[in-house]
């Protein structure tokens, strides 16, 4: 069985980013870019399923600039037996990449794709629903388990208050949880293999896909500041202050 | 300008973040519809009618929506959605699984998680785990909103609307429910409760977790919360993770008890009204966002505070 799975570069998730100084976007000219921590997830979870004799080949797939070359050669290192890289140098909202997504989905024929929940940037988690919609398959999103058969997916979601277990005829697309599982870490000679390595390229503009933005990024700011606190030296302050001055307790 | 809401429910009551959702359709204005959807729903119908500010709902009743099933509803929105200018629902699980399908099929985007409303085309959201915030404004046709719960009131009863049924689309063959297992409580809900005690990796096992929390947050009558090391550990069950991948709370008080104040974890509590952390770390980041900090060991900190509430 073939896997694609879709990841993205992002700003790597240790770093506090901050605005432009004229609040046209965010300032990340000179961060450190990491994959998608989601990505990565769905990423260990294909070479499980490998390993697991259930796939047989796995597809990593970015969307990006040609910079987004060092996450796939990231998930080459982790194990991934293929890479393609959709170049665009536009930023592409969540319904672009999933149509750029559709295209190389529809070439590849993958019987599962899995794809973070959503990426650390713009926190949008709807990548996966928008491919799942194109390609008019079920969707299991924000899941924290998988059991594949030959021709269906029981996924495990995580939902508000609990979980809940759906059944996807194949082909899929999955989103995925954080607890799904805990990404390998990637040893440095994998990393050096993998620079070696080839990787696919496709323009974006190739795919005939219509990728105009439909949302317009008016300003970007740093949410008001709180009003700055204080240390208490003792429980009894603390309830004191609680009492008095926040009176959050009666 | 009509907008429609897609109401969230467990076949009795309306979520309250449906009612938060009804809120921010007020603040655009135009007339408000609730779309609600599943089986044997005639209960949640009559109590969606009272809701102050909805003028119409739309029911409909099928097997095929009884678990919300974003295959089978997408098909059903893209019928309906013509007839408005927003579709609309909360941004928790049902939401977020649902209106970016709908949006693909419909070709329009989905402005997901807004906190704020500019205007009717603009909206303000939180982007890097709530570390920065984006105005946009949509160009498309049919506008698709995700409302954060916490950044809008609940709407309260008040409104007598009219019901109306529509045709179901059916099942569409692309997905099978299985099971539901919603973690059954005794205390207040996370999401919106008044008072939340939180938990972080500090607690040390899930015995530990229960036994210094359980109590503060009985006497407080509030929920229990978790950070994600917290859940990873398994002291504490997936469901009360607060922060960018778990659920976002805006509780009046808000206690952090050996919580670092990672930026994941902060980005689902810092628009609390009152935080207070607790911490024998001085240099913990929470205490830049707590109102109170306390530098103590939590095991006899949080004892002599449940004692002496
Ligand atoms: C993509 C991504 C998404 C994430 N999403 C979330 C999320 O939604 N929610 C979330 O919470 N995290 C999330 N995280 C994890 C987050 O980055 C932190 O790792 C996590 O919040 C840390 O949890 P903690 O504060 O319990 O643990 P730690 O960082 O280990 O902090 C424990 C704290 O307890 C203090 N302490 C220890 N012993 C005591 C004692 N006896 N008395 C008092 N204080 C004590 C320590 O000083 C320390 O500050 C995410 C991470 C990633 C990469």
């Amino acid at each position: 069985m073939k896997l694609l799975v879709a990841i993205k570069r992002v700003v790597d998730y240790n770093i506090k980013v901050r605005p432009k100084a004229d609040g046209s976007d965010v300032d990340i000219a000179t961060v450190k870019m990491s994959i998608n921590p989601f990505d990565e997830v769905a990423v260990e979870e294909a070479l499980r399923l490998r390993e697991a004799g259930i796939a047989t080949e796995i597809v990593a797939v970015a969307v990006g600039t040609a910079q987004s070359q060092d996450v796939l050669r990231h998930a080459l290192a982790m194990g991934v037996d293929r890479a393609i890289l959709v170049e665009t140098d536009a930023v592409t909202e969540p319904l672009a990449t999933a149509k750029l997504l559709k295209a190389v989905v529809q070439r590849e024929q993958p019987q599962l794709t899995l794809i973070g929940k959503q990426a650390i940037d713009d926190d949008a988690a709807e990548t996966g629903q928008m491919l799942a919609a194109l390609l008019n398959v079920g969707q299991g999103t924000f899941a924290s388990k998988l059991e594949l058969t030959a021709d269906r997916v029981v996924v495990t979601r995580e939902i508000s208050g609990g979980q809940e277990k759906v059944s996807l005829p194949l082909p899929a697309v999955i989103t995925t949880d954080l607890r799904l599982n805990e990404p390998r870490y990637v040893k440095l000679p994998n990393l050096m293999q993998a620079k070696k390595k080839p990787i696919e390229t496709l323009k974006s503009s190739d795919l005939g896909v219509d990728q105009a933005p439909r949302l317009k990024l008016l300003r970007v700011a740093e949410p008001p500041a709180r009003a700055p606190g204080i240390k208490v030296s003792s429980v009894s302050e603390l309830l004191q202050k609680l009492r008095d001055e926040a009176k959050v307790l009666p | 300008m009509t907008i429609l809401i897609v109401a969230e429910h467990d076949h009795h009551e309306l979520k309250p973040a449906t009612r938060s959702a009804v809120t921010a359709a007020t603040a655009l204005g135009g007339d408000i519809h609730l779309l609600i959807t599943g089986h044997g729903v005639d209960k949640v119908a009559q109590a969606a009618a009272k809701v102050q500010g909805v003028t119409r709902v739309r029911v409909v009743d099928d097997l095929a929506y009884a678990h919300g099933l974003p295959e089978n509803l997408a098909p059903l929105l893209v019928r309906i959605a013509p007839d408005y200018t927003t579709v609309m629902a909360a941004a928790d699980s049902f939401g977020k699984n649902l209106l970016p399908r709908v949006a693909a099929l419909l070709d329009v985007a989905v402005v997901s998680e807004i906190t704020q409303i500019v205007d009717q085309n603009t909206f303000v959201r939180p982007i890097y785990a709530g570390n920065l915030n984006a105005t946009v404004q949509t160009t498309d046709a049919i506008k698709v909103l995700t409302v954060r719960a916490t950044s809008f009131p609940a709407a309260p009863d008040g409104g007598v609307a009219a019901i109306d049924t529509l045709p179901t689309t059916g099942d569409a063959g692309l997905s099978a429910w299985l099971s539901t297992e919603i973690q059954p409580t005794d205390r207040v809900e996370l999401s919106t409760a008044r008072v939340v005690v939180s938990g972080g990796r500090a607690l040390g096992s899930a015995e530990q977790f229960q036994q210094v929390l359980a109590p503060l947050a009985a006497k407080l009558n509030a929920a229990l919360g978790a950070t994600r090391a917290a859940v990873d550990a398994g002291y504490a069950p997936n469901e009360w993770q607060v922060g960018q991948t778990g659920t976002v709370v805006a509780p009046d008080l808000y206690i952090a008890v050996g919580v670092s104040g990672a930026v994941q974890h902060l980005a689902g509590m810092k628009d609390s009204r009152v935080i207070v952390a607790i911490n024998h770390d001085p240099d913990a980041p929470i205490f830049q966002w707590a109102d109170y900090g306390l530098v103590a060991d939590l095991f006899e900190t949080v004892k002599e505070l449940e004692h002496n509430l």
